[in-house]
């Protein structure tokens, strides 16, 4: 079991390496959002820091959509998909190493990236801790729930908006505990039970996920 | 050991065909002929177990394939339209990802006498990108020279193959059939395979049951 999610997930890797624009398109993205905040509603280090939070967890949240589609996308046209879904091996752990992969690939990035974008908004150097923390349990409930709407998009026209509208509002639950978590931190409340119920959500969206999303594959190649 | 009754096949609003049945066993080839849009991939992918049947039933040894699941695509090799290979990595890694997904992995030298056989040594550190497309088929069809499935179910395989390389696949499904293995194939161009019993079965016919089984051809 270990070395056929070690072998998707190299595969994946691989494939990512060969084809960096993608994953560098998305993180300048991210970059490139978060920057514009403090540029647009000008400099008070007050109402940043309220501001920080929720601006770095939906930028995250939109430059994770970005890569998205892609995740099953590629493998549909050229036909590995369907060899995927004949492997021997259940559809439903391959669909786990591809969501590890993606989550290596288009979450880790954005985990690195937002203490030093955090600074941007006046944050101390608690709640930048508690923000990468709270990223780094968040990020792979992004790429779980992903993966149902992508596969659940895959093969229909204009899929790309659809899966929006289909993962964003899932997202919700994933975007109040992330920034919320910041947000007690900055109020001196404490981050424990917010990055706890992050936590839950990741456990749930990596670990269950991959089941809808191997069945919505299924239904995608009839 | 394979076995199909009364398999239907309905497309959209379109009835592709009806009371499709054959039995085919070890050391046989299926040769599944029709026109174009007559359902012959909806009749291999039903065979996989990719689309279910309207109605009808597909059993392996016995069984019904949809109830073995894992333990039929265990014994199953596919090549469809596409050739399912990544075309930024090389024919090399593209053998090797492939094997290493099925669980069954292969060794370098394994992977480079398969890639001389199909004519891509010299090509295997190439992206499969920059090969023809005729040469991106030999690099798919490269996965067939080791294996050892026992049903293969190939969809045109000789589509963009140059002579030679047709001569090549005919050989291996006949040297696979030899092993007492099962193909299923379609193709539009006749293509003697040099060892196995032949059937035929076309599809899309005035009516609609029209199975022709030809005299065994050894």
């Amino acid at each position: 079991m270990l070395s056929l999610l070690r072998a998707v997930i190299g595969r994946d890797l691989r494939l990512a390496m060969r084809r960096q624009a993608d994953i560098v398109a998305a993180v300048f993205f991210f970059i490139i959002v978060v920057s514009l905040f403090p540029l647009g509603v000008g400099p008070e280090p007050e109402q940043l820091r309220r501001m920080a939070p929720g601006v770095l967890w939906v930028a995250a949240l939109l430059a994770t959509m970005l890569s998205l589609p892609r995740l099953f996308a590629d493998d549909h046209r050229d036909g590995t998909l369907e060899q995927l879904a004949l492997a021997p091996q259940p559809l439903a752990l391959i669909v786990l190493g591809k969501v590890i992969a993606h989550w290596l690939v288009a979450g880790v990035p954005l985990v690195v990236l937002a203490p030093v974008l955090g600074v941007q908004f006046d944050l101390s150097s608690d709640a930048l801790t508690v923000l990468t923390v709270s990223l780094l349990i968040g990020t792979p409930a992004l790429s779980g729930i992903g993966a149902i709407g992508a596969a659940l998009t895959l093969g229909v026209r204009g899929g790309g908006v659809l899966l929006s509208l289909l993962v964003l509002p899932l997202y919700i639950p994933v975007l109040i505990f992330g920034a919320g978590a910041v947000d007690a931190t900055v109020s001196g409340l404490g981050p424990q039970a917010h990055l706890s119920l992050l936590g839950a959500l990741a456990l749930g969206g990596v670990f269950f996920a991959p089941w809808p999303t191997a069945a919505a594959l299924r239904v995608a190649l009839e | 050991m394979l076995e199909a009754s009364n398999l239907e096949c309905v497309r959209g609003e379109r009835r592709l065909f009806a009371d499709v049945s054959f039995r085919l066993d070890g050391g046989e080839m299926l040769y599944l002929q029709g026109s174009n849009g007559s359902g012959k991939t909806s009749l291999l992918r039903m065979l996989c177990a990719l689309t279910p049947a309207v109605s009808g039933e597909i059993r392996w040894r016995g069984k019904p394939i949809g109830k073995l699941g894992e333990e039929f695509r265990s014994e199953l090799c596919y090549l469809g339209h596409h050739n399912a290979i990544k075309e930024e990595l090389t024919p090399l890694e593209n053998m090797r990802s492939s094997a290493d997904l099925a669980q069954e992995p292969l060794a370098e030298e394994a992977a480079l006498d398969a890639l001389q056989l199909v004519g891509l040594r010299g090509r295997e550190d190439l992206a499969c990108r920059y090969l023809s497309q005729g040469q991106k088929r030999r690099a798919a069809l490269a996965r067939l020279v080791n294996e050892k499935r026992a049903l293969w179910i190939l969809d045109e395989p000789y589509v963009a193959l140059d002579p030679a390389a047709v001569e090549l696949v005919a050989g291996l499904i006949g040297a696979h059939l030899q092993r007492g293995g099962l193909a299923v194939l379609t193709t539009h161009q006749a293509v003697a395979v040099p060892a196995g019993a032949i059937r035929e079965l076309r599809l899309g016919d005035d009516d609609a049951n029209d199975e022709r089984r030809s005299a065994e051809r050894c």
